[in-house]
Formats: C-alpha cells, sequence, structure tokens
C-alpha cells in the first residue's frame, strides 16, 4: 500500500502499577493478581493467559492478600477491611472491617468454610464463610507483635503463623499456640534489626517452611518445633513463597528480583528419606518479587517491576510447544488510547484521569523509512492537550472518543459520563446528562463491552455473535460494509456480518484453510482493530509487538508461505512481487504498541510505550554486587 | 641417509607435569604425576623426584590408583599399554597390551579386574571420536599381558580425563561432551541424557568443561565454560532432573573434584583461586587465593587431609587441608612463545629462558628441576586480558657467566615502543644476579639479536636494532666513585642505513659479524673498523655463526632465500654453499660441530657437520613437524664414550629443541641409555625415602651399630659384613647437602671413624672383638669432647639405652688396649691428611 505519513506517539506516561499480591485457583485455572493501585486482575490461564476481567481500584483501597474461596474472591488490605468481589459486574460486592487494624494477609482452608486473617494487634481472626456473606467467628490466642503471613495446614487443624522475629503454630479447634519457632536475626549490622516472616507455608506432613527478611528459607519440623535446614539465598528479604500442588517443590521469591526453587529430592536415588534441596534460580525481574504462584506447568511471579511473567518449567511439557515459552504480560489487555480518526485527536486513559492530544504537523521531513515502505514523520508534535480530572476516588474502567472528535465518553464502576467536545480553536467540554441507559445511538459513538462469555453484544442488541471457546481481545465493525471483525486471545480471528447475521465468505475461507503457524504463536493478545477509511478491504490490528494490515483482497497464507515476507519482496522485481503478495502485512519496526490508528487522510498513528520508559520509572532496585564492579 | 637406530629422540626433562591429574597415594606421602614419557613419584612433605617410573614409549595420559593394592599405579598411555606399577620401589609389575592409544584412565572399587580407558572410535590417531571402553583385566602372571577383551560402555566421550567421573560405589559413570551430560547405569544398562541449550544469551557459553561425581550421594557436578557449576539430581529419570547452579568463577571451570567423604566441592580455573563450595551450603565456599597461574587439575589425597593443584605454569601445588601451600613442584615453564631463545647459563650450567611472565627461569637439565626464577621487569604482573605488558624478549650470558643482559618490550597500542637494556652482575655472595646498569631506550626500535664478546680481555656487549645501527656497550670501571662499575655506549655502528638481523662474534672475539640484509659485514670490535662486507645476493641474511676451535677461519650464514653459506674469513671468500631452507644455526661451543635445522614439507631435518668438512656428521630427516625455532646445545657433565662416528657429536654436549608445540627434545644415544638404565638400578639399592637426612646419618647408623654390637658380641665372625657399612657413612656424608649436615666436629668423627674401620679391619683382622669396641670408643670420645661432664662417667660412654643395654663393662685392660690403638690410629690419620 505504498508509504504513510507516520505519527509515532511516544508521550503517552502510561505506568502501570507494582504488583502486590496474587492468588491460584486451581479449579478454574484463574489467577486473580492484586496492584498496588487497588485494581484485581483475572487471568485466565486456559485461554492463553488473557487478561479476562479488571476491577478497577479505588484510592483508599489497598490489597494485601488475595485468597479465593472456590469461585469467590476476597481480598484484604492495609485498610483494614476484607473484601468480596463481585466478578460478573467486576466491582466490590462488599467489604467488611475486621477490627484489628491493618491485615497483612488472608487464606481460606482446604475445605473453604473458613477465612483467616492476620492483623496487625497481633490477633489471627477467623470468619466463617456463608452462602453470601462473611461472617466473624472468633479470634485465635492473641500474640505480641503483628502476623505478617499465614498457612493454613491442609487437615484444616493448624495454622503457621509467620510474625516478627518467629512463627507460631496454632491449633485450630483450642485457639492456643502449640509450638513457638525463633527465627534468627540475619548477620552483621541487621542483628539489631527484627526479623520479619514475611511467608510461611504450612505442609501436609507437618514441615513449615519459612521465607524471612534476613534472607533465608527454613524448613522446620512443625511436630517438634526444630530448624531442620536453613538455606540462606539472598542478603536481602525473601518475600514470598509458594508449594507446589504434590509439595515436591517450594519457590521463594527474593528482593533481588530471583525466585529459587527448592524441591524434596532424595540425596542417593532409589531412596525414600528426602530433604529440601536448593536447585533452579530463575532471574526474570529487576525489582522484589512480592507475588508468587506455583502452578501445575509453570512458575507465575510479579512484583515491583510490574509486569506478570509465566515461567513454564520445561520438564513437565513433553515437547517444545506453544505452552513452553516463556511470557511476560507487561501492557493490558485492552485499549487504553482512543483516536478519533477525522479529528486527529487522541485520549489516553489513565486510572484517575484522561488526557486528550491532538496531533500536529510536521514540516520536517523524515528519512524515507524503507524496511516497512512507510514514510516516517520526524517526532510526533502534539499541540493541545486536556485534562480531565476524575472525580471520586474510583478509577477510570474504560473511555472512548467518537471519530469526528465531538463526543467523549468514560465509566467507572458506579458511573458512565459522557462530554461534548468542541475543538475548534479553544477545547471545551460540555457535559451531557449522564444517562445510564446510554442510548448512545449517535453515529460516532460505539461503547462497545466485551463480555466475559465468549460472546459479543452488540448495542442495541441487534443479534448475537455465535460463541466461540476463546475470549474476544478486540473487535471493531465496519464503518461501511457494518461487518463485525473479532480477534480472539487464541489469535483466531472471525468476520460478522450484522447485516446478514452471519460469518463473512471471507471468514469462512480464513477459517477453512486455517491461519499461519506464525501468526497463531504469538503471544500477546491483538488489542484493537480499526480498518482503513478509503479502502474497505483493509483491516489494522496490532498487538504489543507488531502491527497487521490484512488486506481481504489478497490471497491468504498457507502454512508453507513465508509469514513475514516484507523483506523478501522488497527484493524482488516489480513482476514477480505479486505472486508472493498474501494478505497479512506485517510491521515490526514499531515495539511496545498501545495504539495503531489509520486517519482519514491516510496517516498512521502509532502509540508507544517503550519498556525502558517504564523501567526508569521505577525506582531503584536493592543494591547487589555485579561483578567487577 | 643411514639409519641411525641408535640414535632416538626423547623426551628427558623439562616434559610437562601438568599434563594431567596427579595422583596422592594413600598415605599421602608421595604424588605421582604423568611427566612425558614417564610417571614420576614425588615425595609430597620434601617436593623431591623419588623414582622416574620408565618405560612407557609414548605420552603418559593418565594414571589411577589401585584400588585393590595401596601401593600400586596403573598408568596408561598414547602407546597403547596400561600398565601397573609398585611405586614405592619403582618396579613395573605388569604390563597390558590395549593395542589402541589410551587417552585416559578410570578405575572404580567396585570394578574388580576392570579399568576403564577413553580410546579412539576407529584405530587411527587422526579420528576425532572416543569412546570410554571396559578392559578386563586378564589375570595371568606373566610380564606382559594382552588384554583384548573390550567392551564399550559410552560411545563419543571428550578425551579430557576430567570430562568423565565414576558415580557412588561405582553405580553409574556421568560423561560430558559439548552441551551434553550422559549419565551410564551399570545396573540397568541405561544411559541417561540431558541437553543444554547452547546459550543464545549474550555470548552465554554453556558447554561443559568438567564432572565430578558425589561419593556418598547421587549429585553429578559439572564445570562449565562461562564459570557456572551445576549441580544435577535425580538423574535417573529422563524429564524430572533437576539442578541448582552455583557461580563464582569468572572464566571457565577448568576442573571439580568432590573431596572423599563429599563433603565439600573444589573447583579451579582460570582465576588461580583455589574454591572450596561446602555441600549443600554453597553459600559458604573458602578461597584460597595467589597460587600463580591458573588451575588445571585438582586432586584429593583418599583421606581428605591433602589437596594438590596443577597449573597453567607446568606447577604442582601441594595445599595441606586447604589453608596452607605445604610444597611447590616446579616444571619447566612453557610461556606461549620462548621469545628469549635458549641459553646455557655457563656457571650453573642451567637452560635459562622465559618463565613466568617477566622471569627468567633457569632450569637445570640434568636434575630436571627448576632452579630459580629470576625477576627481570620486577613490577606486578595483573592477569587481564588485552593488557599489555613488559616482556623480556632479549636475553644473553657472557662466556663465563659474570654478567647477564636482558632486554625487555613494551608495545602498547597507539604508543611507542617501549625498551629497557638491563645489565646484570653475577653476585657470588648472594649465588644470584644483581641488576647493574639499566638503559632505558637503548635502540628506537625492536632490538633483533645481542651477544656479549667472548673475548677474555673486554666485557663488551653488541646490540643490534631495526633503527639501523647496532651498539657496543663496555663496562665503564668507575673504581673513584663509589657506585663501581656501569655500562655505558662505546660504539654506534650502521651500514648504509640498512636493517641490521643478526651478529655474532668469533670465538676469539677478534672479530664481530653483522648482517645488514643481504650484507655480512665483518668489523674488528678492537678499532671498530669496517674490514670487509661479504654477500651472496639473493636473500637477507638469517642467521649467522662463526666457525668454532679448528674452524675457526669459517663464517657461515643463512639467508631467507634458502641458502647456507660458508665464507673462509681468511681470503674473504665464499668456501661453498647449497641450497638449503636452514631454519636455525646453532654451534656447540665445545666442539667444531655446528647442528642445522631446516624445515621441509611441514617436517624438521636436522644436520651435524663441520663447517671444514664437506660431509654431515650426522643427518636426521622427520624430526618433528612443524619449524624448530629454537635449539641449544647443554654440554654434558661427564663425557660420553661413544665409538659409532655418527653418534661421536654427542659426546661432549647434548642438543635439546623446543618443537611446535613447546615440547622440549633432546637426542640420545644407546649407550646413554644404558647408563642411565644401570644407575636407576642403582639407585633402587639405597633408596629410603621421606627420612630426613639427619635420620640418615644418625638413626640408621646408630641402628646399625646396635646391630654389629650384637651381632659382634654374640658372633665374633660377623665383624665382616661393617665393610660396607663404613662406606655407607662416607658416602652419605658427601652426598647429603651441606646445609642439612650436622656441625662439622660432629661430623669428623664419624668420618674419621669410617675410615678406621676400613682400615684396621684390614691390618687387624686378629682382633676382632677389641677392633669394634675401639670404633665405639672412638664414636664416644669424639662426642666426649664436646661434653667433659659426661666424660668421667664411665669409661665408655654409651648413647642410647640400647646401647647401655647391649654394652657390658670393660676391663681395665681391654680399656688401655684401646687407649693405645686409638693413639695409633690417629697419627695415622693425620699423614693421611697431611699427604
Amino acid at each position: 500500500m505504498g508509504e504513510l505519513k507516520v505519527h509515532r506517539v511516544r508521550f503517552f506516561d502510561y505506568m502501570p502499577t507494582a504488583i502486590r499480591a496474587m492468588a491460584f485457583n486451581a479449579h478454574t485455572e484463574r489467577l486473580a493478581l492484586a496492584r498496588m493501585d487497588g485494581s484485581v486482575e483475572i487471568f485466565n490461564f486456559t485461554d492463553h493467559y488473557f487478561q479476562e476481567k479488571v476491577i478497577p481500584g479505588k484510592d483508599s483501597r489497598s490489597i494485601e492478600s488475595l485468597c479465593w474461596v472456590g469461585g469467590r474472591l476476597f481480598s484484604a488490605g492495609l485498610n483494614g477491611e476484607i473484601a468480596e468481589y463481585d466478578l460478573e459486574n467486576l466491582r466490590p460486592k462488599y467489604s467488611l472491617e475486621a477490627y484489628g487494624g491493618p491485615i497483612w494477609t488472608v487464606i481460606s482452608n482446604t475445605q473453604g468454610t473458613q477465612l483467616a486473617i492476620g492483623c496487625e494487634d497481633g490477633t489471627v481472626k477467623l470468619f466463617e464463610v456463608l452462602e453470601e456473606h462473611i461472617q466473624f467467628e472468633r479470634n485465635l490466642d492473641r500474640q505480641k507483635g503483628r502476623i505478617i503471613s499465614l498457612s493454613w495446614h491442609p487437615s484444616g487443624t493448624h495454622i503457621a503463623a509467620g510474625m516478627m522475629d518467629m512463627i507460631r503454630v496454632f491449633d485450630v479447634p483450642t485457639g492456643h499456640a502449640v509450638q513457638r519457632l525463633l527465627v534468627d536475626r540475619g548477620i552483621g549490622g541487621s542483628k539489631s534489626r527484627e526479623t520479619v516472616v514475611w511467608s510461611v507455608a504450612f505442609l501436609s506432613d507437618h514441615t513449615v517452611v519459612s521465607g524471612d527478611s534476613a534472607g533465608k528459607v527454613q524448613v522446620w519440623d512443625g511436630h517438634t518445633g526444630t530448624l531442620v535446614k536453613t538455606h540462606l539465598v539472598t542478603k536481602w528479604d525473601v518475600l514470598a513463597l509458594s508449594v507446589s500442588k504434590d509439595e515436591s517443590s517450594v519457590v521463594a521469591g527474593t528482593s533481588e528480583g530471583t525466585v529459587i526453587q527448592f524441591q524434596f529430592i532424595a540425596p542417593t536415588l532409589h531412596q525414600q528419606d528426602k530433604e529440601w534441596v536448593r536447585t533452579r534460580t530463575f532471574k526474570n525481574h529487576t525489582h522484589d518479587v512480592r507475588a508468587l504462584a506455583e502452578i501445575e506447568t509453570a512458575i507465575v511471579s510479579g512484583g515491583m517491576d510490574t509486569h506478570l511473567v509465566v515461567r513454564p518449567l520445561l520438564e513437565k511439557f513433553d515437547e517444545k510447544s506453544h505452552a513452553s515459552g516463556l511470557r511476560k504480560i507487561h501492557f493490558p489487555h485492552r485499549n487504553l488510547v482512543s483516536c478519533a480518526k477525522k479529528a486527529g485527536l487522541l485520549l489516553f486513559q489513565f486510572p484517575g484521569q484522561l488526557e486528550l492530544w491532538r496531533l500536529g504537523d510536521s514540516d520536517g521531513h523524515g528519512e524515507k523509512h524503507t524496511l516497512s515502505k512507510k514514510r516516517e514523520m520526524e517526532e510526533i508534535q502534539s499541540i493541545s492537550l486536556t485534562l480531565f480530572k476524575q472525580k471520586g476516588e474510583d478509577h477510570i474502567c474504560c473511555s472512548a472518543l467518537s471519530s469526528c472528535g465531538g463526543w467523549l465518553a468514560y465509566s467507572t464502576v458506579s458511573s458512565v459520563r459522557i462530554y461534548r467536545l468542541q475543538t475548534d480553536n479553544n477545547i471545551s467540554i460540555t457535559k451531557v446528562l449522564p444517562n445510564p441507559e446510554l442510548a448512545m445511538t449517535t453515529k460516532c459513538i460505539h461503547i462497545l463491552r466485551y463480555t466475559s462469555h465468549g460472546s459479543v453484544l452488540v448495542f442495541q442488541l441487534h443479534c448475537i455473535v455465535p460463541v466461540y471457546g476463546s475470549c474476544p481481545s478486540a473487535m471493531g465493525i465496519h464503518p461501511t460494509t457494518n461487518n463485525l471483525t473479532m480477534v480472539h486471545a487464541d489469535q483466531q480471528l472471525f468476520e460478522y456480518s450484522i447485516v446478514e447475521k452471519q460469518y463473512t465468505d471471507w471468514s469462512r475461507k480464513l477459517q477453512k484453510q486455517g491461519l499461519h503457524n506464525v501468526w497463531l504463536d504469538r503471544d500477546t493478545p491483538v488489542t484493537h482493530v480499526t480498518f482503513n477509511p478509503k479502502n474497505p478491504n483493509q483491516v489494522v490490528l496490532h498487538d504489543m509487538h507488531m502491527f497487521c494490515i490484512i488486506d481481504q483482497s489478497l490471497p491468504l497464507p498457507d502454512q508453507k508461505t513465508q509469514f513475514y515476507n516484507q523483506m523478501t519482496l522488497r527484493s524482488l522485481s516489480e513482476q514477480e512481487r505479486p505472486s508472493h503478495l498474501h494478505a497479512f502485512k506485517i510491521c515490526k519496526t514499531f515495539q511496545d504498541l498501545l495504539c495503531v490508528s489509520l486517519l482519514d487522510d491516510q496517516s498512521l498513528v502509532v502509540v508507544e510505550r517503550p519498556l525502558l520508559a517504564i523501567t526508569s520509572q521505577l525506582p531503584a532496585p536493592v543494591r547487589q554486587k555485579k561483578f567487577a564492579t | 641417509m643411514v639409519a641411525h637406530a641408535e640414535i632416538r629422540v626423547v623426551h628427558r626433562g623439562g616434559s610437562k607435569i601438568n599434563f594431567r591429574e596427579p595422583v596422592i597415594t594413600n598415605d599421602s606421602r608421595f604424588l605421582l604425576c604423568a611427566s612425558g614419557e614417564s610417571v614420576k613419584v614425588y615425595s609430597s612433605s620434601s617436593e623431591e623426584c623419588v623414582h622416574d617410573l620408565q618405560g612407557h614409549t609414548d605420552l603418559v595420559s593418565g594414571i589411577a590408583r589401585n584400588p585393590s593394592n595401596h601401593l600400586q599405579v596403573y598408568s596408561c598411555s598414547a602407546d597403547g599399554t596400561v600398565r601397573l606399577w609398585d611405586f614405592t620401589d619403582g618396579i613395573l609389575i605388569k604390563t597390558f597390551i590395549i593395542g589402541y592409544p589410551i587417552y585416559s584412565i578410570y578405575v572404580s572399587e567396585k570394578h574388580g579386574g576392570v579399568v576403564f580407558v577413553v580410546v579412539p572410535m576407529a584405530n587411527d590417531k587422526s579420528s576425532e571420536l572416543f569412546q570410554l571402553v571396559a578392559v578386563h583385566l586378564p589375570r595371568s602372571g606373566d610380564q606382559e599381558v594382552e588384554a583384548r577383551e573390550l567392551s564399550a560402555v559410552l560411545c563419543d566421550v571428550s578425551p579430557s580425563p576430567g570430562a568423565a567421573s565414576f558415580g557412588r560405589e561405582g553405580e553409574y559413570v556421568a560423561a560430558a561432551k559439548g552441551l551434553q551430560l550422559e549419565v551410564f547405569f551399570f545396573k540397568k544398562q541405561k544411559p541417561y541424557r540431558f541437553f543444554l541449550k547452547p546459550g543464545i544469551k549474550k555470548g552465554s557459553k554453556n558447554a561443559f568443561t568438567c564432572v565430578s561425581c558425589h561419593p556418598k550421594e547421587d549429585c553429578i557436578a559439572t564445570g562449565h565454560a562461562d564459570g557456572k557449576i551445576r549441580l544435577w539430581r535425580n538423574f535417573n529419570q529422563k524429564k524430572e532432573y533437576t539442578y541448582s547452579t552455583l557461580h563464582w568463577h569468572h572464566g571457565a571451570v577448568n576442573t571439580l573434584q568432590f573431596t572423599p567423604e563429599g563433603t565439600n566441592l573444589l573447583s579451579g580455573g582460570i582465576e588461580s583461586v583455589l574454591v572450596q563450595w561446602r555441600y549443600t551450603q554453597e553459600n559458604q565456599k573458602d578461597f584460597l587465593p595467589r597460587l600463580g597461574a591458573a588451575i588445571t587439575h585438582i586432586a584429593v589425597s583418599p583421606d581428605g587431609s591433602l589437596f594438590c593443584t596443577s597449573h597453567s605454569d607446568n606447577k604442582i601445588t601441594i595445599i595441606q587441608s586447604c589453608v596452607k601451600v605445604s610444597a611447590i613442584i616446579q616444571g619447566l615453564v612453557k610461556s606461549e612463545g620462548v621469545r628469549t631463545d635458549l641459553m646455557i647459563d655457563p656457571r650453573s650450567k642451567a637452560l635459562v629462558l622465559n618463565g613466568k611472565p617477566g622471569h627468567l627461569q633457569f632450569y637445570s637439565l640434568h636434575r630436571d628441576k627448576q632452579l630459580y626464577n629470576l625477576d627481570i621487569v620486577q613490577q606486578e604482573y595483573i592477569n587481564e586480558e588485552g593488557l599489555d605488558q613488559f616482556e623480556v624478549v632479549k636475553a644473553a650470558f657472557d662466556a663465563h657467566g659474570d654478567w647477564l643482559a636482558t632486554v625487555e618490550e613494551r608495545r602498547q597500542k597507539g604508543s611507542e615502543l617501549e625498551i629497557n637494556l638491563k645489565l646484570w652482575a653475577y653476585d657470588e655472595q648472594t649465588q644470584s644476579f644483581v641488576l647493574n646498569t639499566t638503559v632505558t631506550a637503548p635502540h628506537e626500535d625492536q632490538i633483533t639479536a645481542m651477544c656479549f664478546s667472548p673475548s677474555p680481555e673486554t666485557t663488551m656487549l653488541v646490540t643490534i636494532s631495526f633503527d639501523g645501527h647496532f651498539k657496543a656497550w663496555l663496562l665503564a670501571d668507575h673504581s673513584d666513585t663509589k657506585e663501581g662499575a656501569s655500562w655505558s655506549c662505546d660504539f654506534v655502528g650502521g651500514y648504509h642505513l640498512l636493517k641490521p638481523g643478526c651478529c655474532c662474534f668469533s670465538a676469539d672475539g677478534s672479530l664481530l659479524a653483522v648482517g645488514f640484509q643481504e650484507v655480512v659485514t665483518v668489523w674488528s670490535p678492537s678499532s671498530w673498523e669496517l674490514l670487509t662486507t661479504l654477500s651472496q645476493p639473493p636473500g637477507a641474511i638469517r642467521d649467522l655463526c662463526f666457525g668454532r676451535l679448528s674452524c675457526s677461519k669459517y663464517l657461515l650464514g643463512t639467508s631467507t632465500k634458502n641458502q647456507l653459506c660458508c665464507w673462509n674469513i681468511l681470503t674473504c671468500s665464499l668456501e661453498w654453499s647449497t641450497p638449503m631452507d636452514v631454519s636455525l644455526l646453532q654451534a656447540d661451543p665445545l666442539s667444531e660441530n655446528i647442528a642445522a635445522f631446516c624445515s621441509q614439507s611441514g617436517c624438521s631435518d636436522l644436520f651435524v657437520f663441520k663447517p671444514g668438512e664437506p660431509r654431515p656428521l650426522y643427518s636426521q630427516r622427520a624430526l618433528c613437524t612443524g619449524k624448530v625455532q629454537h635449539a641449544i646445545f647443554a654440554p654434558r657433565d661427564q663425557m660420553l664414550e661413544s665409538c659409532e662416528e655418527h653418534a661421536q657429536w654427542l659426546n661432549r654436549s647434548q642438543l635439546y629443541f623446543l618443537t611446535q608445540h613447546m615440547d622440549l627434545m633432546t637426542f640420545s644415544t644407546k649407550t646413554e641409555e644404558d647408563r642411565l638404565l644401570a644407575s636407576s638400578k642403582r639407585l633402587m639399592v639405597d633408596n629410603s625415602v621421606a627420612v630426613t637426612p639427619f635420620y640418615l646419618l644418625l638413626g640408621k647408623h646408630r641402628l646399625q651399630q646396635q646391630q654389629q654390637q650384637q651381632e659382634a658380641l654374640t658372633n665374633p665372625m660377623a665383624e665382616r659384613i661393617q665393610l660396607p657399612q663404613g662406606s655407607i657413612a662416607i658416602k652419605e656424608l658427601l652426598y647429603t647437602p651441606a646445609h642439612v649436615l650436622p656441625s662439622a666436629s660432629f661430623l669428623c668423627s664419624m668420618f674419621v671413624r669410617s675410615l678406621l674401620i676400613s682400615s684396621s679391619s684390614a691390618r687387624e683382622e686378629k682382633e676382632p672383638v677389641e677392633e669394634e669396641m675401639e670404633s665405639e670408643e672412638e664414636d664416644s670420645e669424639g662426642e666426649a669432647e664436646l661434653r667433659d661432664a659426661r666424660q668421667d662417667l664411665e669409661g665408655s660412654a654409651a648413647w642410647g639405652p640400647g646401647e647401655e643395654l647391649g654394652t657390658p663393662a670393660l676391663t681395665k685392660a681391654q680399656e688401655r688396649e684401646l687407649r693405645r690403638v686409638k693413639h695409633f690410629d690417629h697419627s695415622w690419620l693425620s699423614s693421611l691428611l697431611e699427604c
């Protein structure tokens, strides 16, 4: 399609917040993730680690710990409240004051009947899980000093509690502390500092594993209260522990950003007595690993450096496949940027505010960018911006801008607001009456809601698209043909004609032939679909690492054709070229993409957020001795 | 050419002792290491070489203790044999002929009667593939047995001995090659293979370098090229295996070794630091730094008390309990290039060449031992890649060994060449060289050659350099000032701005020949007058050499265009010339002989000839592969009487040369080998190892005396056997180093007594009992001089309780008789001393 003018936008200062807690539900294969800003994200591990749901945060809420009870999700935080979430409507269902000061941790027993929380005032409080609610049951013996971490013995009779300088084992029926395990302090200067037992794990053979702020992972005998083994793994803190389901492996996350695996291994082969041996070290983080989960086939970790890492355990896979690759999830699987195609406006969504930018012109002619056959303008030039400060403490869920640039809408958990924009010379905003029914039948704005059940509801309930097994990650309605293009988390692509209420011929052809393996092996979902206003055959979509223009007039690639063929095409002569063309034109020139859109004047807007820029805004990591420094 | 079967090219002296891992014996008293074609037995306490187990005809490639007999070792060699030795006596017990070149050997206690060797897959030397085979050693009484019962264990293994290891109780063997670790279980007869990724990230090098198995638990430690150590566990599973990683080394891990109980893991690499990891508590590690050079092998004694590390500079360090270096066995240091050439120190007759960086080493070829290192550069050596440091590039001795001249240079990128000329005087008191003069920047460019004038009148040094000049340096005597003599430049010469390449003094020092490219100029050093020029174009002069003794009128030169020319200096004409690609010309200082090494089609040939005679004395084709760049005639300490004509040139001195692979080789004749064999046999008789010289002198002697005493009392005829024993005492006295001897007054009496016995026993055979008493008396008399107080205790003083018991009280008459004899003997001795 020749050359394009490119607006390369790098001024969207999107900053994800640190991951604080994590809980994995082995039953539903969902991972719940809590961030520092109080938002909760649900990832579906059966569906390509897709970020299925996001519950936006709130200024006053902080989450220290997450806990699944069956399909219900509970959180507790330093504000002293326990909250349960409504996973259908993506908002907190209720929250309950525990009256024990800040809450450090919340756990449930294996039966799912009780919750235990560890409080700042030294109490472990038990709550009964009822049908629709939870109810305070009783306190265990109150201790001096805060309860930092808790772990319930699988049988439900004992609870191990990590405290300052010690671990307590409680007998749950009586509520008395039965063991007191003293944890050594660090050596040298840290001798005077109390050791914080950041994490404990109670195994079914009454072994207690603890990770503490002196950098030790210790293995204790829970019956006798004796120390079995000490592994000094770091000079800093061990922040998180996670036990595999079969209890043959424990992983520990440290402040150095490493995840260390311990395995229960017999020192001599074919013998029964086993011991905990430190084995592998994974280093995928630069900062504290605050949250950790060892699942069947992978180790999931997250921390201060804001990205979620899924490190597959290679020995659990028979062959190298799509699932056995390391995965890092940096950006939300949603659209944070909307673009007014006609007006050349960009709307950036932050948790607490919206930013509106206008694309400017550049007189400078950038160097001819030959690789993608697109012409790149120098640096992009934005003229004006407007800030919408969100009032109230709820964070913004989603936002949209009409393509004419005249309308702006955003929603929080509780409300939807629509504004009228006048952008001739000065931007002015007029608030339109908030209408919860959202009678937004104006042709220029579609607020689309992605439901979590694989079906797509088009507003006004025009029709229901047939259900597909994977979540849709992006969709768009063609402005002229009214075809709905959907991309799913498993990278499948559908086109549905709303008019004829059936899949289009092109979509059927594509499904028949199947998508190219290279396309299917990509590990980030497509987050945005848009169309070329000039050429109705062209669909533009992008994920984090590439953007793709699908030309429906060209033949589809089969498995044998070279998928990334831009370089080959360039080397071919004009006559040979058409025979090698196929429908997927992929450009990887731009990285860490948040939005790609084609304006009406055939210029391309590319919003990038370099990961390096995110890393540079993080606080400094703990000091580590580097060789030769 | 005549086939000279009697002259062999052999490794003798200066061979590698760090080639393979040394072996410490069960009692930790001896250290065995492969050294060229022999196995050397060192005492671990005194560093002395006790035995040289000779018998292999090719490089020894491995040693292993015999698990069923702790006094025996196996050795294997590239000659295709495994030999069993008794190392305490140095006796070859058995030879097992395998028939394939062997690269390493392993034994396991659980596999009795079996040794495991690494042999090539195909029976030719060029084969790149190796396999580990089990050899069943046949039980037979013969000295030489053919062991043909081989069974392959693992295919495609690395020939390096560190790349395989036997696990707990010999249940499995682990072998690593490239990126693959293979574990073979003997019971199940099943191999497991583990692969590492080639390492795409940032040039990380994952390849295995070495393997060691834990002796008590099932854990395999592997070292890697990127400096990591991995501890593998659960390796009897295809997928559920696991490993942990330790990382301290920044370079490749050269060697790994578990201690016998498995409590510690030792590792070493380029950092020359011995690292001791606590097993299961790998955060705690101990270091033994500054071991001098990169560690190549680590061996641990069976009781775990003694470690020894081999180093890349041909050194073995013995370490006691990981804290103290207790002994260092230093071989000939072979750095990357011998830039100084080989030299012979005229005083110590030691071979002198580059040693450690910035040092000259003095290596005694006769004793096969490094004498000392001379620090030339006197700067700290920093072991880092890409750092330019001063290097000793030239060195020369004067005729008497009084002066040593050295040149060091440092070339840094982007800056000028730094050259220092240093002159060292021999100091009689310290018995070493002392820096006398340092000349910074003696020339503007590299110094290409340097030689001292051999004339006895003047002490003159000539240096020639690429800057087109040669300079003569004279020792200027400033006896009036306090500084003493120092060196200064006397003359600067040149010839048409040509670059000189080589120089040579005639045997009497009256002529100096300097080769300026195609032209040889002959100068008179007394007047610095250009006497004549000789030239034989085409081709620049590469090497110059004057004839010696009767041939001193000849000047030999080699040119780059493959010409060997001989000029007659008297007539200033070309005597003869022959087309030869001579890479090296070396004159024997003790005879007229000149050795010329020629390179031809990848091989080196040797010709030994006299300049005046047309026929070569000796020639050998295809001496070795590659060019011979360095050779030296080392004078023999004993002249050889060889009657064969072609071996006569080896009578006075021995020709050593360095091959391309830095192996020091020499020529050995049949008579010489016979003599060596005889001497080694003789040595075997009176070898008593690991006893102090004091014990040799006193303890053993006393024992003998005790025995004699008793024997003499019981059997009067027994004193005859004391004859050779007396001579032993003399021998011990003469052969023990002076600094370990007891005081002279003490020794004197003993010495005298030993003489007495021999003489008196010859004369006075009639009084055997009294004679014996006499010697006893004599001994005590010498002692009595020192302590008068004890003298009056008894007539015959006794040394020990044993003697007191064995010595009955003497009668007065006997005592008198003894006194008389003693006086007589003293006078006899004095007369002996006078004459």
